[in-house]
């Protein structure tokens, strides 16, 4: 008696069934879509009935409405200061992006390095940002020292997730190249680069959000010396002024730009993944 | 080029109905430079490794591993199986005594033995498709993708992957992974094949399919393989000689020839020699064990 066994074992089924259950109608999954929607939608129009039924002052808590009015009137001055505050994030997070990941791989390449330098790195995650950014503000101008308190705490993340993601790539993977006599760079680049990917990915939407709040907080800190224009700048501004509607518009804002950036990021981490890493696979659910 | 006779070449594995195969293993095996059948590829003189934490993994192993041979280490966990393969291929240095390479063995890259090894688990690259995965040991090598297509091609047809070039290891079953991580082992034609428990973690009709398709491939290609396994039966269905382990420290206790030529079938599980093997195999394990162990 012999076993017969299909030659080709078939495809995985749970691929075929997720990449099936994707195409087919799924009223929980437009339920999940649409209930957060419908409760925000309930919460916003909760906060402008009581604003309206109680005839609450803006000047105390305005409506939604007059947020969204605030919002389109003073459109200009709000979106040029959204500019500034992204043009801050932005640079803060290219430099995060490279710096961290430079030092990640040096890192990979040298436990004593990592050893010298990783407290420093450590110091600067813990320490507050609201209390770095006035003393940064007496050593550098406003717009340095504001790019560079975004720098520091986006940083962090794309530095630590990195330096884990190059240190878990798979002992066997290690020892395949070391078999066929890879260098440590081919090893580099061919194996614990891609390995990190999924890594620093992450760490780099940590790092996102976290050079806006960086940005913000540094604004914050120079707003009182009338150096910033940013957002932030923007909100100190409008208290001084007590144009309440103004600061919940740039409030808002700064919101919409973290979930925009947030999301550019988590799909700059999808396309990049989908295809094998199993926080990107559709499940299906 | 080694001497073994290619009887085997008309049979089919790894896909019945593809017609390539007797071509890519033909050309498989003329890459498969080494001693001539028989004659030592690899020695262990009294070989020991005793690890940084005092632990000593084996004790003077002597084991001469013959060209062209299907050689199983067996043995309970612990008992210096695995050592003893890192340590032939060089992921391990030894503490003491000698492994001493034929010397129509170095034909690798550098002068060095060319060896295949293949890990319990796949080992694939999970974002690389599996014709990349297949053309690493090449990369490595400084072969360019065109050059290498040929050989990748030769190798997945072996395994009967052709069709899943593009295929990423995630869309692939468990035993097709380690099709793939057995084609990427052969890709370079070694003389050695290395195989750590590659089908432990399969279920028993994959496993038992493979251990055929194996045992085929190794007849085509014509290279030596090192096989380690924890399973008495799985040994003494694939090898023509079984070396008995054990444990502390590590050391070959036994040694069982198994003549009867390969590749076997099914049949072959209720031959007289495969049973006696079994026994042989069996008692020679309970023999070794620390009293320790059968508490």
């Amino acid at each position: 008696m012999s076993l017969e066994i299909p030659v080709m074992t078939a495809p995985d089924d749970a691929a075929d069934a997720a990449a099936e259950g994707s195409r087919r109608f799924d009223p929980a999954r437009l339920l999940g879509f649409l209930l957060p929607v419908v409760v925000f939608a309930v919460a916003v129009s909760v906060w402008e009935i009581i604003v309206r039924v109680n005839n609450i002052p803006p000047y105390i808590l305005p409506a939604p409405s007059a947020v969204i009015a605030t919002l389109i009137k003073d459109w200009g001055t709000l979106s040029a200061s959204l500019l500034v505050t992204l043009r801050t994030m932005g640079i803060a997070l290219v430099l995060a992006t490279l710096g961290g990941s430079l030092l990640a791989v040096i890192f990979a390449q040298s436990r004593l390095i990592e050893r010298s330098l990783y407290p420093f790195a450590v110091i600067l995650q813990v320490t507050p940002i609201v209390s770095v950014a006035p003393l940064l503000l007496v050593y550098l101008d406003s717009g340095t020292a504001m790019l560079v308190c975004a720098f520091i705490v986006a940083f962090f993340p794309i530095l630590s997730n990195t330096t884990l993601g190059l240190a878990s790539t798979d002992p066997n993977l290690r020892n395949l190249f070391k078999l066929y006599g890879a260098g440590r760079w081919r090893e580099l680049l061919l194996l614990r680069v891609p390995s990190a990917l999924p890594y620093f990915l992450g760490g780099l939407r940590i790092g996102g959000g976290l050079a806006l709040i960086g940005a913000v907080v540094a604004e914050i800190a120079a707003g009182s010396a009338g150096q910033g224009s940013g957002l932030a700048y923007r909100i100190v501004e409008s208290g001084y002024r007590l144009n309440i509607p103004r600061m919940f518009a740039a409030l808002l804002m700064i919101s919409f730009t973290g979930i925009v950036i947030y999301a550019v990021l988590a799909l700059l981490s999808h396309l990049l993944l989908r295809r094998w890493h199993e926080s990107a696979l559709d499940r299906g659910g | 080029m080694t001497s073994l006779a290619m009887t085997s070449l008309a049979k089919p594995a790894f896909g019945a109905a593809d017609p390539g195969r007797p071509v890519a293993a033909n050309r498989m095996r003329e890459g498969a430079d080494g001693p001539p059948a028989g004659a030592p590829l690899v020695t262990l003189s009294g070989v020991s490794k005793q690890f940084k934490n005092g632990v000593t993994a084996l004790a003077k192993l002597d084991l001469t591993v013959r060209a062209g041979e299907f050689l199983s280490l067996l043995g309970p966990s612990g008992c210096g199986k695995s050592t003893a393969l890192r340590l032939i291929c060089g992921l391990e240095q030894r503490s003491s005594g000698r492994i001493e390479w034929a010397q129509a063995a170095k034909a690798g890259p550098r002068g060095r033995p060319s060896i295949g090894f293949v890990f319990q688990d796949p080992t694939l690259m999970p974002w690389a498709s599996v014709e990349s995965n297949v053309f690493l040991p090449l990369r490595l090598e400084n072969w360019r993708m065109r050059d290498a297509a040929p050989r990748i091609e030769e190798a997945l047809t072996l395994v009967g992957l052709a069709d899943f070039k593009k295929a990423v290891p995630r869309e692939l079953s468990g035993g097709m992974k380690m099709r793939v991580s057995i084609a990427r082992a052969l890709v370079t034609r070694p003389s050695l094949l290395l195989m750590d428990e590659p089908f432990a973690a399969l279920d028993e009709i994959t496993r038992f399919k493979l251990n055929d398709d194996l045992m085929r491939l190794q007849q085509e290609i014509g290279c030596t393989v090192i096989f380690v396994t924890h399973s008495i039966y799985e040994s003494a269905y694939l090898s023509t000689r079984i070396a008995i382990m054990a444990a502390r420290p590590g050391r070959v206790i036994a040694e069982i020839g198994i003549d009867a030529p390969l590749p076997r079938t099914e049949a072959f599980r209720r031959e007289p020699i495969y049973l006696d093997a079994c026994t042989k195999a069996s008692g020679a394990l309970h023999g070794a064990m620390d009293p320790k162990d059968h508490l």
